[in-house]
């Protein structure tokens, strides 16, 4: 009997718009799976791309990146440094097999707890559907995969 | 009194830290002045059982060049550790994977399809490495690659670093001077992790250029907008420079003849991941907010896993594609 | 970092964790007790030596748990998992700070509002709440006991909008004994309330109640009132910000002019007046709003004016007797220091026009609010004949329609508060001055506040018809006879149950409130949030309706959105008192959470140099480095992230702090 997978997925809120739609989503007792545990940043701006790239090496399934609607920034205009990284580093993440769908970007007002709480509904079921990445954990002298058989073809 | 023992070795990698050594011209007699060479592939001969016949901790300094790819690779960097009181890891190979580390975009199959089966390589008999075979006279072994390329911190404790493709022969120079006065007992080593032979910022520190506020349109080729005005900051003439995010000590050397800094210093002190510094630097000062616009510029670096992680790939927190490991 | 060496901080060792049951609110989900000894076993090895649950964490008997703990057991860092840190962080700090241990050691992490209330799984939610609780854990060990930074505060005040709750903001302030610099766009301050004529309920004159004010403000010594002005730009942080402020030419120097008002009886140019008559009476090209204008100095229209435009004319200059008027006279620009900002910038009029289903400048006879009150107000251009459009008629019947543009998706979804009471007020006056019979056309009689409920069954007494439903049209196409030459509303009688066709002379629009034109920009200039609907946000809904999330900028009245006058005024003196409050203090402690640059790692590079919106990113030419204000940075960690050397760092939410948080996040699977 397959267990169903159950995706473990990290998320970035910014302080004054997403982290407090999560707050009025909880507030609210709007319900939504319990896959994505957020880390509270002061603003989308803070976001660095060695984030996601530690969630994900570190067994991540999938990063959501959240802020403040573009034009409403409560730092006025970090926000669009925000989408402008996320841009690249799904470029380049793709570059390294690792699916676009994994990494989103969604923008959350502080009252839009409601529409936050489908967003994370929605991802969910996406990275579900990726399937888990299972980063290996290198570390130092372990091997991960046991090395590929190799053939004679003679 | 018997000379300090001095070895040198090269795993996976170009040979081109070597030439380095040699570039430092007449210190290469201060070495051989100063210590008892012992083990040094390129320079003499010698013997994998000779090294393994001597006491542990026997060898003062090895300067360890190449990336681990191969068992045997892996083999000699636990041997040398246990030989050698300094490791230091010589190189973009052995600090942070360079070139050789790109490998880890592939598969090692991928990689011997590549190498052994494609139309540039003879190979009538379909014939492609393996560890073990049995021969009429008997068993012959070969060492595995491994699925990926290490750096050697990543395999055995070290103790120094020194970055560079090469590291430049005035810094090798340096060190050795410094190693030299260690010796003779007028001068510390630097505390065991440090970064020698390296400047403690990063190229743009070196570099003569004039620059001022970021506003970027668009991403060139160098190819595509060469001649570059030699006054102005590279990167702000739309050509990727790595600059801002390469730590400095080579004087700043390829911008300084008008070329990018391609990062073979591999990152500042205290930077978990290389390539993620550049990609929120240079996204951060893209001059546009509309997605369509961004995504349009952002098609200016074609190639953003090449640009961003050329030498630093095997040192990254992902460190290799799912190409490389994945089932 | 410059010349002084910053010493590493010691690692905390000793963590006291505690796990909330918040009542049932957490522990009916979550299995507080099972993530407690969780904690104690599997996060010993991170440093946790003791880890309690407790019914409610907040309660004193919580945090003296807290306090104990930290003394007996020298705990030097602290982690509760409860509720959202925008409730009880300060809570927990203020518990932490009491028994000796720096604030900033003190992490609260949700298990409440992202875990026992939206989620129904009692396992996952307990393993969600072991990987929060976990992320606290691995963030405290990075942790930084951090100092507030005090600045001095300015004691001037800055009021932007001179409509009702401005001036109360302001003669607030300016009573207390301190300065206040009063800007306004328009020649005159007053606002709205200056167009009205009665005031609901109690039908006070709305002139007779603000003029007394309104000279209030423009004589007191404490006020310097900056009308036909604007506010160009700000810079600066709490307690010492820096506006510039444009005073546009008037063309009249008011040294000067002694308000004689010579100037605009003998100006020969009339123009019609679309701000205060609302485009239904006419003023002079040299004109004051109206006659109980403050300042009493009249502006110069220069885009209608002859001169301007021709180059002849003058009369005014001419007939001056004091020769006030300069025509060469130019904006004037300059900056004004303050500590702290009131935006009281007030509403627009929803456009009726949009509703064309309502024929409001199509049909004449429909008028909108705004237009009504001029009609009625016996200063106004009928003086104070409520007519028809031809300017005598007087109506026999007429239809009041409620929410127009309000409480509607296609234009505006909220209540704009005030219609109701304001249609009701129409009612009144209509059928005292005219005898005619009044319709109201509503969805809900919202009449909610003091003495409203009574005025509306007091125009219900006076006979007003009542019909619940949405106007469907408004019409002059007649089906029947008698309704030839009227105008025809059309309407779903939701009582009776049936369609009406109910013809009328003419038609009033209650149209709702808006947020300014320029709200976007407005607040963007002084740094503060608006909504997607451009009303400007308050800090909390319930709790802190006058502040926003920038310290030292506040919100009165109809700007944050609709409002009655009393309420308008009560936010005026709010404000006011949270102004006089950071005044009185004479400093403000700044949270210490910013960035700084390592100037021996930084390049010089530059990249940061233009990613801070509050300019505290300066570049030092002759050292060739990047250095941040620390009094200018207001935390948002976008230098920090950006810098491709990381010589950035940033208190409060530093690299090693974020990392070990995602560490433990991923430690429970």
């Amino acid at each position: 009997m397959s267990e169903k997978f159950e995706p473990t997925i990290i998320g970035f809120t910014c302080n004054w718009c997403s982290y407090r739609a999560a707050d009025l989503a909880g507030t609210a007792r709007v319900k939504y799976p319990p896959n994505v545990r957020l880390v509270r940043l002061m603003c989308s701006g803070r976001m660095d791309p060695t984030f996601v790239m530690k969630a994900l090496a570190g067994g991540a399934d999938g990063v959501m990146i959240t802020g403040c609607h573009p034009g409403e920034c409560h730092y006025i205009d970090q926000n669009y440094k925000a989408l402008r990284r996320f841009l690249l580093l799904r470029r380049t993440l793709a570059g390294l097999g690792i699916e676009p769908g994994r990494v989103k970007l969604v923008w959350a007002s502080a009252a839009e707890g409601v529409h936050l709480a489908a967003e994370i509904t929605k991802l969910v079921e996406e990275i579900r559907a990726l399937g888990p990445l299972d980063w290996p954990t290198w570390n130092g002298h372990e091997e991960h995969q046991p090395e590929p058989a190799l053939e004679v073809t003679a | 009194m018997s000379k300090p023992k001095f070895a040198m070795y090269w795993a996976a990698s170009c040979g081109g830290c070597e030439i380095a050594v040699l570039n430092t011209h007449e210190k290469i007699l201060d070495v051989d002045a100063n210590f008892d060479v012992v083990f040094w592939p390129v320079a003499m001969d010698a013997k994998y059982k000779d090294v393994e016949a001597m006491e542990d901790k026997s060898i003062l300094l090895t300067l360890w060049n190449g990336g681990i790819r191969t068992e045997e690779n892996e083999h000699l960097a636990h041997l040398l550790r246990r030989k050698s009181q300094i490791l230091v890891a010589f190189g973009s190979c052995a600090t942070e994977g360079c070139i050789p580390g790109l490998a880890n975009l592939s598969s090692v199959e991928d990689i011997f399809a590549t190498a052994y089966h494609t139309v540039s390589t003879v190979n009538p008999e379909n014939i492609h490495p393996q560890p073990v075979y049995q021969a009429p006279e008997g068993e012959l072994t070969i060492p595995a690659m491994k699925p990926i390329l290490k750096t050697l911190a990543q395999v055995v404790d070290v103790d120094y670093y020194m970055p560079g493709c090469p590291p430049e022969s005035h810094q090798i120079a340096a060190v050795i001077d410094l190693v030299i006065q260690v010796v003779q007992g007028n001068a510390q080593l630097p505390p065991k992790g440090a970064v020698i032979g390296a400047g403690n910022s990063t190229v743009c520190d070196e570099c003569k250029r004039k620059r001022d506020v970021k506003h970027i349109t668009a991403f060139h080729r160098i190819q595509e907008v060469a001649p570059l005005d030699p006054e102005l900051c590279i990167l702000e003439q739309g050509v990727p420079c790595n600059g801002p995010a390469t730590r400095s000590g080579c004087n700043a050397r390829c911008p300084s003849v008008g070329a990018q800094c391609i990062g073979c210093y591999g990152p500042a002190d205290g930077v978990l991941d290389y390539g993620a510094r550049l990609i929120t630097s240079f996204a951060s000062v893209i001059d546009a907010t509309e997605p369509e616009e961004i995504e349009r510029i952002l098609d200016g670096i074609p190639d953003p896993t090449g640009q961003f992680y050329r030498f630093n790939l095997a040192d990254s927190l992902l460190r290799a594609s799912t190409k490389a490991w994945k089932k | 970092m410059s010349a002084e060496e910053k010493t590493p901080n010691k690692k905390p060792e000793k963590i006291g964790v505690y796990v909330c049951h918040c009542g049932s609110n957490i522990a009916g989900i979550v299995d507080v007790e099972n993530v407690a000894k969780w904690a104690g076993e599997e996060l010993a090895h991170k440093g946790v030596v003791i880890a309690r649950d407790y019914k409610f964490m907040c309660s004193s008997l919580g945090q003296e748990l807290i306090e104990k703990d930290i003394k007996e057991f020298g705990l030097d860092g602290v982690v509760v998992a409860a509720c959202s840190p925008h409730l009880h962080e300060k809570t927990f700090r203020t518990a932490t700070e009491k028994a000796g241990l720096n604030p900033y050691m003190c992490e609260l992490v949700s298990i409440r509002e992202q875990v026992s209330w939206v989620h129904t799984d009692k396992v996952a939610a307990t393993e969600k709440s072991k990987a929060i609780l976990s992320g606290g854990v691995h963030r405290v060990l990075y942790d930084e006991p951090l100092q507030e930074m005090k600045v001095p505060i300015n004691p001037n005040t800055l009021v932007v909008g001179g409509g009702i709750a401005g001036i109360q903001a302001a003669l607030e302030i300016a009573n207390a004994g301190f300065h206040v610099y009063l800007v306004e766009r328009e020649p005159s301050i007053g606002g709205h309330m200056a167009q009205f004529d009665k005031t609901f309920p109690t039908l006070d004159c709305s002139a007779c109640i603000l003029t007394p004010r309104m000279v209030e403000a423009g004589t007191h010594p404490n006020i310097t009132l900056l009308t036909w002005s604007e506010v160009e730009s700000v810079s600066g942080y709490v307690g010492n910000f820096n506006a510039t402020i444009r005073k546009k030419a008037r063309y009249v120097n008011e040294d000067l002019c002694t308000g004689c008002a010579v100037c605009i009886e003998k100006c020969p140019k009339k123009i019609i007046d679309d701000i205060y008559e609302a485009g239904l009476g006419y003023r002079k090209v040299v004109y004051t709003p109206f006659a109980q204008a403050v300042p009493k100095y009249p502006v110069i229209d220069r885009e209608n004016c002859t001169y301007f435009q021709k180059g002849t004319c003058k009369a005014c200059e001419k007939f001056c007797p004091t020769d006030a008027i300069d025509f060469n006279q130019e904006d004037e620009l300059f900056n004004i220091e303050i500590g702290n900002i009131i935006l009281a910038t007030g509403y627009d009029l929803f456009d009726a026009r949009k509703v064309t289903n309502y024929g409001y400048g199509r049909l004449a006879n429909v008028f909108n609010s705004l237009e009504f009150e001029r009609l009625s107000n016996a200063a106004g251009p009928t003086n104070g004949n409520i007519v028809l459009r031809d300017g005598k008629t007087t109506p026999k019947t007429v239809g009041i329609i409620h929410c127009v543009g309000s409480r509607d998706r296609n234009f505006n979804n909220y209540c704009s508060t005030i219609c109701c009471m304001q249609s009701l007020k129409f009612a009144h006056l209509v059928k005292e001055r005219t005898g005619a019979e009044v319709y109201e056309f509503y969805i809900d009689m919202r009449t909610a506040a003091k003495s409203y409920d009574e005025f509306y069954q007091r125009v219900l007494e006076e006979g007003t018809l009542m019909v619940r439903g949405k106007v469907a049209e408004v019409t002059d196409a007649a089906r029947q006879p008698h309704e030839e030459g009227k105008l025809i509303i059309q309407v779903e009688d939701t009582f009776a149950g049936k369609q009406r066709r109910i013809p009328v002379d003419m038609v009033i629009l209650s149209n709702g409130m808006e947020p300014r034109s320029d709200a976007k920009e407005t607040a963007k200039k002084f740094g503060i949030s608006c909504s997607a609907d451009s009303w400007f946000i308050e800090k909390h809904p319930k709790l802190d309706p006058v502040s926003t999330m920038t310290e030292g900028v506040m919100i009165a009245g109809c700007a944050s959105g609709p409002k009655d006058i009393p309420t308008s005024v009560a936010q005026g003196a709010a404000a006011a008192a949270r102004v006089l409050d950071k005044i009185l203090q004479k400093e403000v402690a700044l949270e210490p959470i910013r960035a700084t640059v390592d100037e021996i790692k930084c390049s010089g590079c530059r990249i940061c140099n233009n990613l801070c919106p509050f300019n505290a990113i300066s570049f030092i030419d002759d050292l060739a480095v990047t250095r941040i204000n620390p009094a200018l940075c207001q935390g948002c960690g976008t230098c920090v992230a950006a810098c491709p050397a990381g010589a950035i760092s940033g208190t409060g939410f530093s690299n090693e702090q974020i990392l070990a948080q995602i560490d433990g996040l991923l430690m429970v699977a």
